[in-house]
């Protein structure tokens, strides 16, 4: 899975790496992590609110650090598929 | 804490309604303990209630549990009703109108529309895309900042109701009388090229139905993130207030920041610039300037330059306004800061 997560910089989306990061090494799931601190390619994304997260091109989550519940969904959804 | 199985919802989130009901009546019952359980308290110990430890002690125990108890329950019901106006909402609501009425809008979606501060340069470049007036724009990001939950929750906890009203209602004023001087005066050509040039976004917005559940969820998320996070800062600025409470004299600070001296507004303007935090962070300072003799209006400009002209903020927006929008940006909320200095002075 490629991942994104859209942000300046601030400590809610260094959490938010964080997060990811620790959850997807406990469900053995390989990602691709990358941070996009560039305004304008945030911008390109559409979102207004930060940390946002980006799954293989696609907004998943906007505005704030994403519940563990929610990341643990991601990668259920992503294993069965 | 492996869950994979669907974990089981806690009963607040399964009985929404009941939860809320209970714990309004169990917040309240507890609040008017407070004063009786604070005296018990310093009763309790071998101090003599009527000395200046005994009063110290007495003001900490009172007000540490009511001003933590007022800020959780306003956060949690700033939670959920923050949870009504996502930000892109926001800019639906405000997307095409024409200034006036709009600023006023604007000032007041700044109160409920929730944010991190990291996101203020993002949601200024979606909002004048999505063709937000930029005057109305800057309404929004002046008084989301300025007048929030914390700020009015620690201002009606230590300093009542009459403050808290004032600081909200001059907090609004400031940011829709700047905003809508930023729009008469047509800086669109001061946003950096980029900005311009980006395509127009619809402001579209998708209602997501939201059950009282989720928005309990909200509620409860939010306490966790601010009262977490401010909590230590809030029990600091409330032992200085007691110490200052029991101890110092009265009129320590009157000769500089008093309202005889006629400087003492800008100066604490151009003091608060430099400062970079946030609303709770403040206040404990903002207690003890008041209880030492500061004037009133002198220590609310103070409060609002710290909170709404900050330099690392100017830093961030250099990245997509020309210096000349951000001089005229901080020119214009900084003379509305010196005019609520100098008014509060006179008026009280």
């Amino acid at each position: 899975m490629d991942i994104k997560v859209l942000g300046t910089g601030c400590a809610n989306c260094k959490n938010t790496i964080a997060l990811i990061d620790q959850v997807s090494k406990s469900h053995g799931v390989s990602i691709t992590l990358q941070k996009v601190e560039d305004l304008r390619d945030i911008m390109g994304y559409g979102i207004m609110s930060t940390p946002g997260v980006v799954i293989d091109g696609k907004v998943v989550h906007a505005g704030g650090v994403p519940s563990r519940d929610t990341v643990e969904q991601w990668f259920v959804a992503a294993g069965a598929a | 804490m492996n869950k994979l199985s669907t974990p089981i919802k806690p009963w607040p989130l399964r009985r929404p309604s009941a939860f809320l009901a209970l714990a309004a009546v169990a917040w309240l019952a507890l609040y008017q303990l407070l004063i009786p359980a604070s005296e018990v308290l310093v009763a309790s110990l071998p101090v003599d209630r009527a000395s200046h430890l005994g009063g110290a002690l007495q003001f900490f125990f009172y007000d540490t549990p009511k001003v933590l108890m007022l800020l959780t329950g306003v956060v949690f019901v700033m939670g959920m009703i923050n949870s009504y106006f996502t930000p892109e909402r926001t800019r639906a609501l405000l997307a095409g109108r024409t200034e006036g009425v709009a600023n006023v809008m604007a000032a007041s979606l700044g109160v409920v529309t929730p944010f991190c501060s990291c996101s203020a340069v993002p949601l200024f470049i979606g909002f004048v895309q999505a063709g937000v007036p930029l005057g109305v724009t800057f309404s929004f990001l002046i008084s989301a900042p300025m007048v929030n939950e914390v700020a009015l929750t620690l201002l009606f906890g230590l300093f009542g109701w009459k403050v808290a009203l004032l600081y909200l209602g001059l907090g609004l004023c400031v940011a829709i009388v700047a905003g809508w001087v930023i729009g008469r005066l047509k800086m669109e050509a001061y946003l950096e090229d980029w900005v311009r040039d980006m395509p127009r976004t619809s402001a579209a917005f998708e209602a997501s139905g939201m059950a009282l559940a989720d928005r309990v969820q909200g509620g409860f998320n939010a306490v966790r993130d601010i009262v977490g996070k401010v909590w230590p800062y809030i029990l600091a600025g409330i032992a200085l207030g007691a110490l200052i409470h029991g101890y110092v004299p009265e009129d320590f600070m009157a000769s500089f920041m008093g309202k005889d001296a006629w400087w003492s507004v800008p100066l604490a303007v151009v003091m608060g610039v430099p400062m970079y935090t946030n609303a709770a962070g403040v206040i404990p300072i903002v207690q003890a300037l008041l209880a030492k003799g500061a004037a009133l209006g002198t220590v609310l400009a103070f409060m609002m330059s710290v909170i709404a002209l900050s330099l690392p903020e100017m830093i961030i927006l250099r990245k997509v306004l020309k210096v000349r929008l951000i001089a005229t940006f901080v020119a214009v909320v900084a003379s509305g800061i010196l005019l609520v200095g100098y008014v509060f002075n006179t008026v009280l």
